[in-house]
């Protein structure tokens, strides 16, 4: 299956450089995704799937859109 | 002793005095809001004679804690009707402290409508008549200006043409240490300022001695603890260092939370372009500076120099709120004209955030096409022209969906609604509802929570939990504003608990005192009664903290709408 991935701030750099589009086994989880593009776990601290705040274990669907944060903040 | 500086612009004369029993044990907003409530006539017409402009440090500004510069304005707000503490950086705050001046305060109006230039040093207060070439002029200049008259180490606070126009979105713009621009923005105190005919202070601490530490060692210490949590803190020592306050654009734009078309929808395709990851590409690409700082003393450094291709410097201080309403809520899709855009709301001083509210607004009145750099730039600079159309820009969102027949107009107590959608960030909606400032983000950032995951987590689009996250963060706020501290520590402090307990170590070590966390919750509480309380008295009820009626409407991606009950948002500041 394929999902959508992006990697933000200092999670840039790990953005495939094929573009956005990412092939997944069916059922690969949130944390899958993060180690195949080499991310450390423990660098990501904000996790958005399809908008909505979900856990590294979060089971993916086909066509899926994952946001990948480290801590961020403003205001 | 502590001074307490009370200035007649009717008389253009000063009284030096101690500071009042009264307010010994206050500073910042806490010293603002209780002198206001005091004070001022909440009845008042805000640019009338009843009402009183006080600037006061924070309990901890001056000394060598990290990131204590920021000022406290306060005042009844022109735009909103009610109290009004805004914040800023700069040097003049820390100027003031080392003068060991706790508040000054301007009263009166100017008998013969001149506006003067108030000098303040060691040696006390003086008034020049304000100079021929900075009236008009903009803040930049007005700067150079000053600081070439009165040394260039001078802190200053001055008004620019908006404020002159007394404009109910003017701002008050302090100089930074380079003599760049940072601002007071909201709820128009540059209006105030202009009233009582006052065009700028400058402040001159040559000769001032050390701000006194009762307890050097332990104060020390505590210090050392406090920068550590900051600079361990992964948000406050390397995201907005790197990034700036805009690295919020691709969150909320993932989170469906980034309003965009006035708050038609909560996400974009072209976020990416104007936010904080392309903002410091573009900025390192021209060699200009990715990070630096609003005063000194400050680690965070969340501020950048913004350049144009050349390298040329166009603004500072370019913050996700302003960006985010040009480049989202008004759909120019270009990082470019949005810095023209800052520079011009500097030059003019005038708050970026109402105003580029207010510019998504007329567009969406028609006044120009939607996405419009150009025009939207054309229309910003007309402020400072004084034509019909800029006065009524100028004077805010609300005026303008006034003006052109709106019901779509984002405002609380008609001022502005920030950067992030109430229904797809609820914790922060309730706070934009409830706080006696009008809509503000920084009165308890519930973002923080719903959306960054610091200091727990509380779920954006669910109603659990969201009533007590706004209330615990407007009291810890209050009280944080009362420091001098820059508001940005809190990420730090709520996820580290020493850096919390070394700012009331602090805190003790500098006055010494011995207060405990619960004397600060006591302390943002008794703030926050007092706001709530001027304003109550200036004709406010909860029919004021209600959110406009076409949040109603759901909210793409996610579809959710505004639907806290009445009981619900009255229950968050009912303590």
């Amino acid at each position: 299956m394929h999902i959508t991935v992006k990697c933000y701030a200092t999670l840039q750099r790990f953005q495939p450089t094929g573009g956005e589009v990412f092939a997944l086994r069916e059922g690969g989880t949130v944390h899958d995704v993060v180690l195949a593009l080499g991310i450390a776990p423990e660098d990501v601290a904000v996790i958005f799937v399809n908008g909505l705040h979900a856990p590294m274990d979060k089971a993916l669907a086909e066509g899926d859109r994952l946001g990948l944060f480290p801590a961020v903040g403003g205001g | 002793m502590a001074k307490f500086i009370r200035i007649d612009m009717g008389s253009r004369t000063a009284e030096i005095g101690a500071c009042p029993e009264k307010y010994a044990g206050l500073a910042g907003r806490g010293l603002t809001s209780m002198f206001i409530a005091d004070e001022v006539k909440p009845t008042c017409h805000p640019l009338g004679k009843y009402n009183k402009l006080v600037f006061a440090p924070g309990f901890l500004t001056g000394t060598s804690a990290v990131n204590s510069g920021r000022i406290s304005c306060g005042a009844k707000s022109p735009l909103t009707g009610g109290i009004k503490e805004s914040n800023s950086g700069g040097s003049f705050s820390q100027k003031m402290a080392r003068l060991d001046i706790k508040a000054m305060v301007f009263e009166g109006l100017p008998a013969d409508g001149k506006y003067a230039v108030v000098k303040v040093d060691k040696d006390g207060v003086t008034f020049d008549e304000a100079p021929a070439e900075i009236m008009g002029a903009g803040n930049y200049d007005a700067i150079r200006v000053l600081q070439d008259k009165y040394g260039p180490k001078v802190g200053v606070a001055l008004i620019g043409p908006a404020g002159e126009m007394k404009l109910t979105a003017a701002n008050i713009s302090f100089a930074d240490p380079e003599g760049n621009i940072r601002s007071a923005g909201r709820g128009g105190l540059g209006a105030v300022m202009g009233s009582k005919g006052i065009k700028a202070v400058v402040i001159d601490d040559a000769g001032a001695s050390a701000v006194p530490i009762a307890k050097p060692e332990e104060f020390k210490s505590a210090a050392k603890r406090f920068a550590n949590a900051l600079t361990t803190h992964p948000v406050t020592g390397q995201g907005l260092p790197k990034y700036g306050t805009n690295v919020l654009v691709n969150i909320l734009n993932e989170a469906g939370g980034l309003p965009t078309e006035n708050f038609r929808r909560g996400r974009n395709e072209w976020a990416n372009n104007i936010g904080g990851e392309t903002m410091a590409a573009t900025i390192e690409e021209r060699g200009g500076k990715t990070t630096h700082g609003c005063h000194a003393g400050c680690v965070i450094r969340c501020s950048q120099h913004y350049v144009d291709k050349q390298g040329k410097y166009i603004t500072s201080g370019f913050e996700y709120e302003t960006i985010w309403a040009l480049g989202a809520d008004a759909a120019i899709d270009d990082l470019d004209a949005i810095a023209y855009a800052d520079r011009e709301f500097d030059e003019a001083g005038i708050d970026s955030i109402e105003t580029s509210v207010a510019v998504a607004v007329a567009m969406d009145a028609g006044v120009i096409p939607w996405g419009d750099a150009k025009a939207a730039l054309d229309l910003i600079k007309q402020i400072r022209q004084g034509t019909p159309l800029g006065r009524i820009l100028g004077s805010g969102a609300a005026a303008v969906g006034q003006m052109y027949g709106l019901t779509r107009v984002p405002v609380v107590k008609n001022q502005a609604i920030p950067a992030y959608d109430p229904r797809a960030v609820k914790g922060v909606g309730l706070t934009y509802a409830t706080t006696p400032m009008g809509a503000d983000h920084t009165a308890g950032y519930a973002v923080a929570t719903n959306i960054l995951r610091v200091g727990g987590f509380v779920d954006p689009l669910g109603k659990e939990g969201q009533v007590e996250l706004s209330r615990n963060l407007q009291i810890a706020t209050a009280a944080v504003d009362s420091t001098g501290m820059c508001l940005f520590i809190a990420f730090a402090i709520l996820d580290i608990p020493d850096g919390f307990n070394a700012l009331v170590d602090m805190i003790n070590a500098r006055y010494d005192l011995s207060l405990t966390g619960d004397d600060v919750t006591a302390l943002g509480k008794t703030i926050l009664k007092a706001e709530l309380d001027f304003n109550r008295r200036a004709g406010f009820t909860s029919a004021h903290d209600r959110l406009p009626e076409f949040f109603e409407e759901p909210c793409p991606p996610h579809n959710t709408v505004w639907d806290f009950t009445d009981e619900e948002i009255d229950s968050v500041l009912a303590f």
